[in-house]
């Protein structure tokens, strides 16, 4: 109101201005706009939308305007939301802004993982197409079929081999590299594979166990059968043997997960109090006698946190064997038998079963979050 | 006297965690070098010899062909300047007494044997980047095989991909942020009904595997439209990512002083102006942590891409693992794409990793 009076000495051109303005001033004005600027929104947005389906401009230009249009349009959802909540009465708009606030996290929340949940459960009684009652046939497959006891047993190697080297060659080389004046280097490197997908990391380690086959003349140009004809040995074909092709795909987890661990115990080691590490040495402990009666015990609450990432992971193993085997020449995990369920046989009923069985097995983790979180926040 | 040998025996133990640690690191990141080095070596010559060849090296050079009168009987012991051996022998490649070998060339009717030597080959000088063009490009493409045969076939239209992994992972890094930052901000600071509770369950959500939502989620884009769409990509990623992103953010945003919001509160500022004037540039370390979280999770995600996007508007990890799927010894092409798909995360990694670090140390509950 205040610009419109500040405006009303200026002479005749803005007085229709001004009275437009006034008039928006009105409630049914205020009615006007608030149904007028949602609808001026949508419009925008369906426009956007539109525009991105038809997909007929080049595509840099489409790259650009579905990323203005997605960033922009969130952020202009807020915007209007709470626009429009801040025109109610002040009563009404106090109870309902809260929702403005965390209502899109707990609707998309709910729809992507919380009521799936629910979803796959019930499709887990119902037979490929969803449109029967079959019982427990589906569990049936997931526990006892040969096909799921493969993945089992896969997954198992991958938990126990994956996490404890992963977890110990982390350990070894952060109490390592804290000796050193290089742990920066050393850090880094040991670090970077983070960074790579496990595609880009399939086709690396594929390139290293590749195989040419024997013959006069030939060269094998993966690193690893070189080394072996090097050493004197024969050639093989590492990734259609079972079941040690297993391992040489859980190298290829050791070999990204490792600086993980490593980061974060790094951290808990520094943490170890230095008087406690020179009270030993004085004491006559030796560097292993010190190392695993004094900062073993001191960051085994990491070590645990760690462990139990990287088990998780090791559960929900998928795109390293599916670039590398596809699961065949038994290398099968769970991730991948869900993948080829739901989408190569399209058995809606067996993938939700297998989906379950790994929600199954990582419910302890979830129960524990939850406990934990609920005792460090007593007064929330 | 003690304390020297104390001494001798710290640049001891140094030594010994220098060589572990060094023989580790040559470990790690020989992969790496493979591929980079065989992304650059002709085609042909990759198929022929190991990437380490472009060292210098010791290697059997051929100096001439000798082709053997068809009147030399093949089946017994014959000779070849001045050495007799069986074919068998030779076939097997028989050494001269000034170092030369014999290698004889193919079967019997070629009726060829092959004289080497052994010498010292320096540095590939042939690299080249025509791999990288071959494998950004969306056009007819032609290389020798290890056979010397042309083949010619149409790129993978890498770069292509290259745009589609920006569309996916850039709105869907900032969305879930956006979506996420609002939300801890309800939780931390307002009061409502129910928060306790519905907080307690995005904690519980924090490990819940994603496969479990990939079939009811397909069958709702089906039957919205957004199956292949970017918009349905965004949405998956963030619906996946929000947990994590509310549950850092939150406990992030809940240590802000409250004597802070107070003040504002005084003075009249109201929730929104709250959030956006004082608790987001507050939450900058925060956000910028698990921005770059999620950013590599998406760029490296294969799954979520492979279910929602497809074929359609692939992403590189989607056209990386269709080359390796379909072309799986184009090494030529497998190791160039695989670099030009760790490029960029590489470089936000290594520019970053600080931020990486602190976020990956909040977020260790998750899986």
């Amino acid at each position: 109101m205040s610009i419109v009076e500040a405006k009303t000495p200026t002479p005749n051109g803005n007085n229709s201005v001004n009275k437009i303005l006034a008039w928006f001033g009105t409630t049914l004005g205020q009615i006007l706009v608030s149904i007028l600027v949602p609808a001026l929104t949508f419009l925008v947005l369906w426009q956007g939308y539109l525009f991105l389906q038809r997909a007929n401009a080049p595509q840099i230009v489409q790259v650009s305007v579905a990323i203005v249009w997605g960033v922009g349009g969130v952020a202009l959802l807020y915007l209007v939301t709470n626009w429009l909540v801040m025109k109610l009465p002040k009563e009404i708009s106090r109870v309902l802004q809260p929702f403005v606030f965390v209502g899109p996290a707990v609707v998309i929340m709910a729809w992507f993982l919380a009521i799936p949940v629910f979803r796959s459960l019930i499709a887990s009684f119902r037979n490929y197409l969803g449109t029967e009652w079959i019982g427990f046939d589906n569990y049936k497959f997931a526990f006892t079929d040969p096909r799921m006891l493969e993945t089992f047993r896969n997954n198992l190697l991958w938990l126990v081999f994956g996490t404890s080297f992963s977890v110990g060659l982390g350990l070894l080389i952060a109490t390592l590299a804290d000796r050193t004046r290089a742990e920066v280097i050393y850090k880094s490197i040991i670090f970077t594979p983070m960074a790579i997908s496990f595609v880009g990391a399939g086709v690396i380690w594929k390139f290293i166990y590749t195989y040419k086959g024997t013959g006069v003349g030939i060269q094998e140009i993966g690193l690893l059968n070189a080394i072996v004809l090097a050493l004197g040995g024969n050639s093989q074909p590492w990734l259609n043997l079972p079941p040690w092709n297993n391992f040489f795909l859980i190298v290829i987890m050791i070999w990204l997960q490792t600086g993980y661990a490593m980061v974060i115990l790094s951290s808990a080691i520094k943490g170890v109090p230095a008087e406690l590490l020179e009270a030993a040495r004085i004491d006559g402990a030796s560097e292993v006698k010190t190392f695993f009666s004094i900062i073993v015990p001191y960051i085994q609450g990491t070590l645990l946190t760690v462990t139990t990432t990287i088990v998780i992971f090791s559960l929900k193993t998928f795109d390293i064997v599916r670039v590398m085997t596809g699961g065949n020449n038994g290398t099968n995990v769970i991730a991948n038998e869900f993948y080829l369920q739901s989408f190569t046989y399209t058995d809606a009923g067996k993938a939700s079963a297998i989906a379950i069985v790994l929600l199954l097995l990582v419910t302890p983790v979830i129960i524990n979050n939850v406990r934990q979180f609920n005792q460090s926040r007593r007064g929330f | 006297m003690a304390k020297k040998t104390l001494k001798t025996e710290k640049q001891k133990s140094a030594f010994w965690n220098n060589f572990i640690l060094i023989i580790i690191c040559v470990v790690w990141l020989v992969p790496i070098v493979g591929i980079l080095i065989t992304s650059f070596r002709p085609p042909d010559e990759i198929f022929r010899s190991g990437w380490w060849n472009v060292f210098p090296h010791k290697e059997n050079v051929e100096i001439e062909r000798i082709v053997i009168p068809e009147a030399v009987d093949l089946d017994g012991s014959f000779e070849i300047l001045g050495k007799t051996a069986t074919f068998d022998q030779f076939r097997n490649t028989v050494e001269l007494d000034d170092g030369r070998l014999i290698t004889w060339y193919g079967n019997k009717r070629t009726r060829t044997a092959i004289i080497s030597e052994p010498r010292w080959v320096g540095f590939a000088t042939n690299l080249t980047t025509k791999n990288y063009s071959d494998v950004l490009g969306g056009k007819t493409i032609s290389y020798k095989n290890a056979e010397g045969q042309t083949i010619t076939r149409t790129g993978n239209n890498l770069s292509g991909a290259f745009l589609n992994s920006l569309a996916v992972t850039i709105p869907g890094t900032i969305i879930p942020i956006l979506i996420a930052a609002f939300a801890a901000f309800g939780f931390a600071w307002l009061d409502f009904p129910g928060r306790n509770i519905v907080f307690t369950i995005i904690v519980a959500l924090l490990v819940v595997p994603l496969q479990i939502a990939l079939v009811p989620i397909l069958k709702d884009y089906v039957n919205m439209g957004l199956n292949g769409t970017f918009l349905g990509i965004w949405l998956a990623h963030t619906g996946f990512g929000l947990p994590l992103a509310t549950y850092l953010l939150f406990n992030y945003i809940s240590t802000i002083p409250r004597e802070l919001l107070e003040s504002a509160y005084i003075d009249g500022a109201s929730n929104f102006t709250i959030f956006t004037r004082l608790i987001l540039p507050l939450s900058v370390p925060a956000l910028a942590s698990f921005a770059i979280f999620q950013f590599l999770w998406l760029w490296n995600d294969y799954l979520v891409a492979l279910v929602f996007l497809g074929e359609k508007n692939q992403t590189v990890t989607i056209a990386v693992a269709r080359l390796v799927g379909e072309k799986g010894q184009d090494w030529h092409l497998m190791t160039s794409a695989a670099f030009i798909s760790m490029i960029l995360p590489l470089l936000v990694f290594l520019g970053l990793q600080r931020y990486f670090v602190r976020g990956m140390m909040a977020g260790s509950v998750k899986g």
